[in-house]
């Protein structure tokens, strides 16, 4: 290679994590000091292809000489930091964020990372209640900022339950598992697509991930680029075929393959991960960490595989057919 | 490709998308990125998001050229009027790359002469985009430190397609807008693997790698050598040529793979009879397509992406494996195996050919896939050319060598300017046909349909004219109205939609719904003689209220079966 700009050298900064002294490039972050000394550090809105927002705070540790806990994900290392993640105030502070999260939100198909640090911080989301019944649909996203709710039943844990929101065929909206991290209004504004179709409306508990005037996706400016599906880390969004599957039981993670191919359409060549299960696509991804895509894709991408099952209507070992969906 | 060839000798997009994110000026040309190439455009973001000027010269005013600083909306078909004026304006004002023109290029005396006349003044008038707007883009992109030009189908479907291209890579060339980091000039492949094809031979003058079958004759003998069979030294045709050759009767017998032109050709009609008129022909398809239905002998092929083991090159000229997911349904093959077996068959005995021996045979033969072994396109997530040994990490940006100034051995081949002239469409407007027809995609929709018709989208909202709110108003057109639209080649009947996006005298259709409505019955066939690429972006159309009774059916390729 000749003539490319080479980034000037960076310098390497010393950071104590855990009083284990440790040497990283300038400009990286706690977390990835914490990282690279194997110090398994709880994270919920971070993602290595989305700029950091600080929404979750589960990443917290202490950093000698700041009154408050820091934010791992976002602060960057300085010279002669002293950190600490084992410290009983680290502890029980992230302990009380995943718990709180817990209590009100859907969490059984966030990813395995997550139910392992449940367990490691003993989080207890039964400690305030009961789980709330549903809301009806709709409920949520007609309260205004300001309203006031007088406390629910005290045996009870206020929650986000509510209907699954299903408007069109390609994915659908379960926001009874959203933890507002903001990854989907991320990828949706400046770090990918640039659509601005959600943003986070209301303010506090009411606060939750919504299209303008909370219309139906179909009057939004959602283009189906499925990024939000992609970095959605607890299954709040997901394709209408998983959900579907999942709704019928046939949903089975430890059947499907994952294959790597390259996008038919255009001529950009994204990189695509195929999940199949049965010899049939049920869901599509990308690589956040390749340099084509950064683990995004348009709608012809995410969705436009549905013309090879097709060619398979015929094929009695078929398990499921189009005509079928929605049936269930 | 053609363009490229002629002035760098490599068919290829010079830049990385990489790049594209760091440069400081795009000026993306005839391409509806954001809506065709759209994680392409999110590279373009970037480059936007962090102060980075972005330019679009389309007739339309499309979702791209709402992200832009400015917007050129050209008169169709004026693209070259528009480099040249743009070119002058740039040497008038001697904001030249003095010494790339002088020691990297040939021939600028006599491109600066040919280009004199064309004043902002003339250059408005004809392109219709104001004298200063063009003023500003050329002292901007002659101004910025890093600078891209990259084009679509805007630029290449027109029967002067080539010279479109050479249009801009010669303002490239003028200010030393290559070669370099950040800079470059870059067509976006509008189908997967557009590229590969022509890395892989599948082009009429060139074997693999690029290779000129006539010219190169070390290369043509160490095919021959490997290969076993003389190899004739004669460029072949082109797919317009072919159905030149087919009208003309030296065609008779064609093996078609993987294309529809039953559909996808400008002037269907015509290319449906031609095909019918064939001795024999044989399709090899993952769909029962319109052409497959005129064939002697179907292939079943299994789908390329989705079933089968290889390789496809994208824009960036990255060659990236495609892996198989899926078992192919019914006795659908992979292609290389059927060929495989025909050939076999046919008395070739090439023994079992897999993807990978395949690979290894390229490599052996194409000095820039050479350094791509199996293993490191797994390894790397494939691999930019040229590549030439296995130590070497890809080329990230082509040309660098033209800035070796000092050094002529390294430089190579000095990139020539390229005199070329301005010419309006075949198609000419007429008071009987007034309204300018340009073509294109929708973001969820490609080519044919026959993909992309498989999934439910919701965007999805069927072919429409698209015409702008004036000509729905001259010519009392409401929205959703079905209307006949006619060319000097025939009619259809379709529903209009009216779209600020469109000027008055210009309306847009896609050709994503041949089955319900059949817009290449519309398109001209006229092509461009040297990459044989049709016109389908500039017909001249007329707008028809039904008349009082509707006949549906009545109407040449309107309706549905």
């Amino acid at each position: 290679m000749n003539a490319v700009p080479l980034e000037p050298p960076r310098r390497l900064l010393s950071i104590s994590v855990d009083g284990v002294e440790a040497r990283v490039p300038e400009g990286a972050t706690i977390l990835d000091a914490c990282r690279t000394q194997q110090v398994d550090t709880p994270t919920l809105c971070y993602a290595d292809n989305l700029t950091p927002v600080n929404a979750c705070r589960v990443c917290v540790v202490e950093v000698e000489g700041s009154r408050t806990l820091v934010p791992a994900c976002s602060r960057q290392v300085e010279d002669g930091m002293v950190v600490a993640t084992d410290t009983e105030r680290v502890r029980r502070s992230r302990t009380l964020v995943m718990e709180l999260l817990a209590s009100s939100v859907e969490m059984n198909l966030a990813s395995p990372d997550v139910h392992r640090w449940m367990a490691d911080y003993e989080v207890r989301a039964d400690r305030f209640g009961a789980p709330m019944p549903p809301l009806p649909a709709g409920a949520r996203d007609a309260r205004e900022p300001g309203h006031h709710h007088d406390p629910q039943d005290p045996t009870v844990a206020e929650g986000v339950a509510q209907p699954v929101k299903i408007d069109n065929e390609l994915y659908v909206r379960d926001y009874s598992r959203c933890i507002l991290c903001y990854k989907c209004v991320e990828a949706c504004g400046v770090d990918a697509q640039n659509t601005f179709a959600i943003a986070v409306a209301g303010r506090g508990f009411d606060a939750r991930i919504s299209t303008e005037y909370s219309v139906g996706l179909d009057e939004s400016a959602c283009v189906y680029c499925g990024n939000c599906i992609g970095v959605c880390p607890t299954g709040a969004l997901m394709f209408t075929s998983e959900h579907e599957m999942r709704e019928a039981g046939t949903w089975d993670e430890q059947e499907q393959t994952v294959t790597n191919t390259i996008c038919p359409y255009c001529g950009v060549g994204c990189e695509l991960e195929l999940h199949v299960q049965d010899n049939e696509i049920v869901k599509v991804t990308s690589p956040a960490d390749h340099s084509v895509t950064n683990g995004h894709l348009c709608i012809k991408g995410r969705f436009g595989f549905a013309y090879v099952q097709a060619r398979r209507d015929d094929d009695p070992t078929r398990r499921r057919k189009p005509t079928e969906r929605g049936a269930s | 490709m053609v363009g490229l060839a002629t002035v760098f000798g490599a068919g290829g997009g010079t830049s990385s998308y990489e790049e594209v994110e760091n440069t400081d000026l795009v000026l993306l040309w005839g391409s509806n990125a954001r809506a065709a190439h759209p994680i392409f455009f999110h590279h373009v973001l970037k480059a936007v998001n962090r102060g980075a000027k972005l330019i679009v010269v389309d007739p339309r005013r499309t979702e791209s050229a709402a992200w832009g600083d400015l917007w050129l909306g050209i008169d169709v078909g004026t693209d070259i009027a528009l480099s040249n004026t743009i070119a002058r304006e740039i040497v008038v004002n001697d904001l030249q790359h003095h010494a790339f023109v002088d020691r990297a290029t040939l021939g600028n005396a006599e491109y600066v002469d040919s280009i004199m006349d064309w004043t902002l003044e003339r250059g408005e008038a004809v392109t219709g985009v104001p004298a200063e707007v063009i003023r500003e883009v050329a002292h901007a992109y002659a101004k910025a430190d890093r600078a891209m030009i990259c084009w679509t189908l805007g630029i290449t479907e027109h029967h002067n397609a080539v010279d479109n291209v050479l249009s801009l890579i010669n303002l490239s060339l003028l200010t030393g807008h290559v070669g370099r980091y950040g800079s470059g000039v870059n067509p976006l492949r509008g189908q997967n693997n557009v590229q590969g094809g022509g890395d892989m031979g599948a082009i009429p003058n060139k074997l693999p790698g690029f290779q000129d079958v006539v010219t190169d004759v070390v290369a043509r003998e160490r095919f021959e050598a490997a290969w076993g069979v003389p190899i004739v030294p004669a460029y072949g045709w082109h797919l317009t040529d072919m159905f030149h050759a087919m009208e003309r009767g030296d065609l008779t017998t064609v093996y078609c793979i993987g294309e529809n032109p039953a559909s996808s050709e400008a002037d269907k009609h015509h290319a449906v009879e031609l095909l019918q008129g064939l001795d024999t022909l044989i399709v090899q398809d993952i769909f029962m397509t319109k052409t497959a239905e005129l064939a002697d002998v179907v292939f079943p092929a299994s789908n390329s992406a989705f079933e089968s083991e290889g390789t496809v090159t994208n824009s960036e000229r990255r060659v990236q494996r495609v892996r198989a997911a899926l078992q192919p349904p019914g006795n659908a093959r992979d292609d290389i195996w059927i060929i495989n077996q025909l050939a076999n068959r046919l008395g070739a005995e090439w023994g079992e050919v897999t993807p990978h021996s395949a690979w290894e045979e390229l490599r052996s033969l194409s000095p820039m896939h050479a350094g791509m072994s199996w293993e490191r396109l797994e390894e790397l997530g494939g691999l930019q050319w040229p590549c030439p040994d296995e130590s070497h990490p890809g080329e990230l940006f082509l040309h660098g060598r033209l800035w070796a100034f000092d050094d002529p051995q390294a430089q190579g081949p000095k990139a020539p300017f390229s005199i070329v002239v301005d010419e309006a469409p075949v198609d000419e407007l007429t008071e009987e046909f007034p309204l300018r027809l340009t073509t294109g995609r929708r973001l969820d929709s490609f080519n044919t349909g026959v993909q992309t018709g498989g999934y439910t989208s919701p965007l999805r909202r069927g072919e429409t004219i698209d015409v702008s709110p004036e000509d729905a108003e001259r010519f009392a057109l409401a929205e959703d109205e079905r209307v006949i639209v006619s060319s000097r080649r025939g009619s259809v009947e379709v529903p209009v939609h009216v779209d600020e996006a469109l000027r008055p005298g210009l309306v847009f259709m896609t050709f994503h719904f041949p089955d319900q409505v059949d817009t290449n019955v519309l398109t001209i066939e006229a092509t461009d003689p040297k990459s044989g690429t049709a016109e389908f972006k500039a017909a001249a159309v007329r707008i028809d209220k039904m008349p009082e009774r509707e006949t549906v059916g009545s109407v040449s390729g309107g309706g549905g079966e």
